[in-house]
């Protein structure tokens, strides 16, 4: 598998992450991502086909909790670790700008 | 007194508090100044806190005067991987973005450790959210290995390595997602384990790859290992991927040696390290042949698939694990006119270059048109190892590896190269994979520089794999 | 329009009625203060982990088995996107692999429509806009609320079979009936616990093609339901009919102004890079468990439908409805199976019950049942007037009978037959209070036929001439 990733890939991507990127970064991780894929290609081997995927190592099944309420955090606290509050709530900015 | 107190290991340092031959406060005190002298030169620790320390001490002091029965840790300096939620230190990963943060909560490991007796003596660094080999992509400073300080520790886990073989605490903890536990090990000369899957809760730990991460200690000796896996051991219901089942004794029968163990020598791993690591390698299969161990030498080339799999296992889990990083609940903020652009300038100003590139490649791994090609072939992958693994250990009791191809690296050597560095981590790999345990433990010295060497278990194998380490470790001599 | 068809798929989503979260224990509590019922895991704090509910997987197979889907194997996935109100910036739910697959819900039109799927995921935290009139579009800035952060949700989506907004509102009604019979769901679409988000399209009557189709967002209530689709539906054919064509895309509707509207937000092809939530494990009913929620599934509202269509034949379909409303349905079972004629039951479900179902806490299904068995002894305006009585009451049925008057025939509930029977016979009472004396006895006999047993001549006769003064005194 060769698996060069385009410029448009590393932008696209970083949009998906909310990356902001400087040009100089783009061509950078657009190398260094494609050098990294063509080690992830090594990943070939004639029975992968049939192998499950795996997404556990353990085979736990049915892990559940008693539906029983436990406490929580104290708001004082929660709201004091962050960035900006107003009264009871967490602030942030509007969700939407100015329409273009 | 003190170079007696230095000189004592875990098991018998708790015993001496427990009896009132020593205080906690005196053991406390002696790291302190150990620290004093060593943390300027090393850099091992992103916070300390003397006084909460020594305070900690005092009440278990109080606790034994009044009768009370101390835990197996009673007055055990203990540094904790910064990327453990604490109460009483702030929290950070390594990471900028998280600059401050104090958690509400304790890690359960934390608590455990706490319970047993244990002093957080404080945080140490690590590569920022634990991604990397030489705890230099950490955003606050660059941790030396002690034995040169112009080499790293290796990582992630190098602060608490580092602070262990410096004599600045006597137990470490550390989170192994690739190695970050056995590497920095192999590389300070101490002993690190990473248990299986699922032995350790992850409730508290900063998730990097949810489905690899594992706590794990790091320690001096392997007695000493043994007996912090036993206090952090154990099911957790706050974690649903931790396993219910008894933890075995571990430290009891430690020196109960390897006659008649089966032990495999994985060659096509031993054949990627330097000439004195497989060296170091090959006299260690021949110690643990004349301890009376049947050791053979076996190919088990699956598990250098292992390392194309990991990178992308890895930034998949990472990339959605780091999301919740965007500066709206706590943590570090950037500026924006909207939400959005404040949680872009959060992230792009909030973590370094190596969380980005993993966070960039994890996204990509898992976006549309490549979730096929790139994840589910790496979870593919997972099986294949696991069950080259299984086949080996029906034929093996234990394996046996380098835990990394080279000695410690110089600082700034690797960083240009992403790929380089993501090499480096072939031998540790597939046992995160497979949610196997490993160790590693010292096994000789090249140009002053310590080498480990690994070996791996089936899961739920760390009593085997401890008493095989312990007979290593005896083996040796040090030179 | 008639050469137009709609096209209709409704994803629905129910809060579930667990006492805690999906992963965490704190409180599933509507209306409690701010960012009180949150804790490291709804917050999505680093190194919290999820646990799941084991309610939350009880209720949903109890929908499943409801909606006659396939309860199977399943896993959780992470849903990966951005936005403020959800802690983790991704959400737990499920996908290639939810807990129920398949099933259907039968309307009361007869017709069925084919569910797709019915799986388990977590809520969002609630965004609150400052400035601008509080709308999302002219806000200043924005607060946030994680009290419903993790809150259990059930996403049901149906297949695209639903051709009308009034089929559409008869859907989600039979569904929420459903949803509140079993237990899963409380059923408010006011609070949000219920909410609906529908997928709408239009072709040619007639045709198999599926066109480009829209997504309204989070309609509130069942009218706007009907009035949103109705909108998009005459929406879509005037573009097409116009030469336009239909962008795919998310609309949200208009209160005020009756109108689909775009979401103004960027349009970013979504890509969720969904992948098997790690940190749970999957989940495997066991055969033995699902077994147990089936035999204890309760009498669903078409199997109530059709009991009663059975007991009364011909009974009125709007008394029906309102018998198997999730209120009134324990009253009518109880006096069913008390022995209370069905047809009489249905009638007082529906007349008088109703009007007292707000204090139904006090009224308990069984007083019910024995008040309005009295009907053989008593006439339907004494059982009115026993029900009412029997509100809060609880001594016995014969305690009840004399303290609203009826066995002593106390002057007051004397009172109460006189001006019934008068106001049945308003020209004879107009005559009898103008002073026809003769009139007088003819109200007697009919109060004497109509109550004969509770009320004596002498009662009824001193009552009647109470009344009469009042009457000519106004």
């Amino acid at each position: 598998m060769t698996s060069g990733i385009s410029k448009a890939d590393v932008v696209h991507v970083a949009r998906l992450a909310r990356l902001r990127l400087s040009s100089g970064e783009i061509a950078m991780y657009q190398e260094q991502l494609s050098r990294i894929l063509d080690l992830v290609g090594e990943m070939d081997d004639d029975r992968l086909a049939v192998m499950p995927a795996m997404a556990h190592t353990q085979d736990l099944v049915n892990v559940l909790r008693e539906d029983v309420p436990r406490p929580g955090l104290e708001r004082e606290r929660l709201l004091g670790s962050a960035p900006d509050t107003e009264g009871e709530f967490f602030r942030i900015p509007k969700i939407l700008g100015e329409p273009e | 007194m003190n170079d007696g107190i230095l000189a004592l290991d875990a098991a018998s340092l708790a015993a001496a508090v427990r009896s009132g031959e020593v205080t906690a406060v005196e053991v406390v005190e002696t790291y302190l100044a150990q620290i004093s002298v060593q943390e300027p030169e090393v850099g091992a620790f992103l916070s300390i806190d003397a006084e909460a320390a020594i305070s900690a001490a005092a009440a278990l002091d109080r606790a034994r005067e009044s009768g009370e029965e101390l835990g197996p840790l009673a007055g055990v300096p203990v540094a904790l991987k910064d990327n453990l939620c604490t109460t009483g230190f702030p929290t950070t990963a390594a990471s900028r973005i998280l600059e401050g943060w104090i958690p509400p909560y304790n890690a359960t490991v934390v608590d455990r450790v706490l319970a047993a007796g244990g002093i957080a003596i404080g945080k140490t660094n690590l590569d920022e959210f634990a991604m990397g080999s030489s705890t230099e992509n950490s955003g606050y400073k660059i941790t030396r290995n002690p034995h040169d300080l112009d080499r790293v520790p290796g990582g992630s886990s190098g602060g608490s390595a580092a602070a262990v073989v410096s004599r600045m605490a006597l137990l470490a903890l550390g989170s192994d997602t690739g190695g970050s536990i056995r590497q920095p090990a192999s590389l300070t000369g101490i002993v690190g384990l990473k248990p299986t899957y699922g032995r350790v809760s992850r409730y508290g730990l900063l998730a990097f790859a949810s489905s690899l991460d594992q706590i794990g200690p790091m320690a001096a000796t392997v007695k000493d290992a043994a007996l912090m896996a036993e206090v952090i051991f154990g099911h957790d219901p706050m974690d649903a991927t931790s396993l219910a089942v008894p933890v075995p004794a571990l430290v009891d029968g430690i020196e109960g040696g390897v006659r008649s163990l089966r032990i495999g020598l994985v060659s096509n791993l031993l054949e990627v390290a330097a000439p004195a690591v497989a060296a170091a390698v090959e006299r260690a299969a021949a110690a643990l042949a004349g301890e009376g161990a049947t050791v053979e030498t076996v190919a088990i080339p699956e598990l250098s698939l292992g390392l194309p799999a990991y990178y992308v296992v890895a930034p998949a889990e990472a990339s959605s694990n780091l999301a919740r990083y965007d500066g709206v609940r706590y943590g570090f903020r950037g500026e924006g006119a909207t939400a959005e652009e404040m949680m872009v300038s959060s992230r792009s100003e909030g973590f370094g270059a190596e969380v980005k590139r993993r966070i960039m490649l994890g996204t990509y791994a898992l976006s549309a048109g490549y979730y096929d090609a790139f994840y589910l072939r790496a979870q593919r992958v997972r099986s294949l190892v696991r069950s080259a693994f299984q086949e080996a250990y029906s034929r093996f009791d234990l394996l046996l590896s380098p835990t990394s191809p080279t000695t410690a690296f110089k600082i700034g050597e690797r960083s240009d190269d992403p790929v380089e560095m993501y090499r480096s981590d072939v031998c540790t790999i597939p046992s995160n994979l497979s949610g196997d345990p490993a160790i590693s433990v010292p096994f000789g010295k090249e140009g002053g520089l310590p080498i480990g060497v690994q070996l791996m278990g089936p899961a739920l194998a760390e009593e085997r794999l401890l008493r095989a380490a312990y007979a290593l470790e005896a083996g040796w001599s040090g030179e | 329009m008639g050469e137009w068809e709609a096209v209709i798929g409704l994803e629905v989503h129910t809060e579930l009625r667990t006492a805690t979260k999906l992963f965490c224990g704190c409180p599933n509590a509507f209306g409690v203060e701010p960012n009180t019922s949150v804790c490291p895991v709804c917050l999505g704090l680093p190194g919290s982990l999820p646990v799941l509910n084991a309610k939350a997987v009880e209720l949903a197979i109890t929908v499943g088995l409801a909606l006659s889907s396939r309860i199977q194997p399943s896993q959780f996935h992470r849903k990966n996107y951005f936005y403020p109100d959800m802690p983790k910036d991704y959400q737990i739910s499920q996908y290639d692999v939810p807990v129920n697959a398949g099933g259907a819900v039968a309307l009361r039109s007869g017709k069925v429509v084919g569910i797709v799927r019915a799986h388990l995921e977590e809520d969002t935290g609630k965004l609150v806009h400052r400035g601008g009139g509080g709308r999302i579009g002219g806000a200043e800035y924005s607060l946030i609320d994680y009290n419903r952060s993790g809150v259990p949700l059930l996403e049901i989506v149906s297949e695209p079979e639903i051709s009308s907004a009034e089929e559409a509102k008869e859907y989600v009604s039979e569904l929420r009936a459903i949803l509140v019979a079993t237990g899963a769901s409380d059923g408010r679409m006011e609070e949000g616990s219920l909410r609906v988000d529908a997928n709408v399209s239009v072709r040619p009557s007639g045709s198999a093609e599926l066109r480009t189709r829209v997504e309204i967002k989070n309609v509130n209530s069942l009218r706007s339901l009907g009035r949103a689709i109705g909108y998009e539906i005459e929406r879509q054919i005037a573009v097409y009919e116009g030469g336009g064509s239909i962008l795919q895309q998310t609309r949200h509707f208009d209160e005020a102004s009756g109108e689909t509207l775009p979401l103004r937000a960027k349009e970013e092809a979504n890509d969720y890079r969904y992948f098997p939530e790690p940190d749970l494990p999957p989940i495997s009913p066991l055969p033995a468990e699902v077994e147990r929620i089936a035999s204890e599934l309760p009498l669903l509202p078409a199997g109530r439908r059709s009991r009663l269509f059975e007991l009364v034949e011909g009974a009125s379909p709007d008394q029906v409805e309102v018998a198997i409303a999730e209120e009134v349905w324990p009253y009518v079972t109880a006096s069913i199976d008390f022995g209370v004629a069905p047809e009489l039951v249905l009638a007082r479900a529906a007349n008088e019950l109703v009007a007292l179902i707000g204090d139904a806490g006090l009224l308990t299904p069984l007083r019910f049942a024995e008040v309005v068995a009295l009907e053989e002894r008593f006439s339907p305006s004494q059982v009115k007037l026993l029900l009412k009585g029997a509100v809060g009451f609880d001594g016995t049925v014969e305690e009840l009978v004399a303290r609203v008057g009826l066995s002593s025939s106390g002057a007051e509930d004397a009172r109460a037959m006189i001006k019934e029977v008068v106001e049945a016979n308003p020209e004879e009472w107009g005559r009898f209070v103008a002073g026809d004396a003769k009139v007088g006895g003819f109200l007697l006999g009919q109060v004497m036929r109509k109550f004969g047993r509770a009320i004596s001549g002498a009662q009824a006769r001193a009552a009647l001439d109470e009344l009469a003064s009042g009457a000519a005194g106004e």
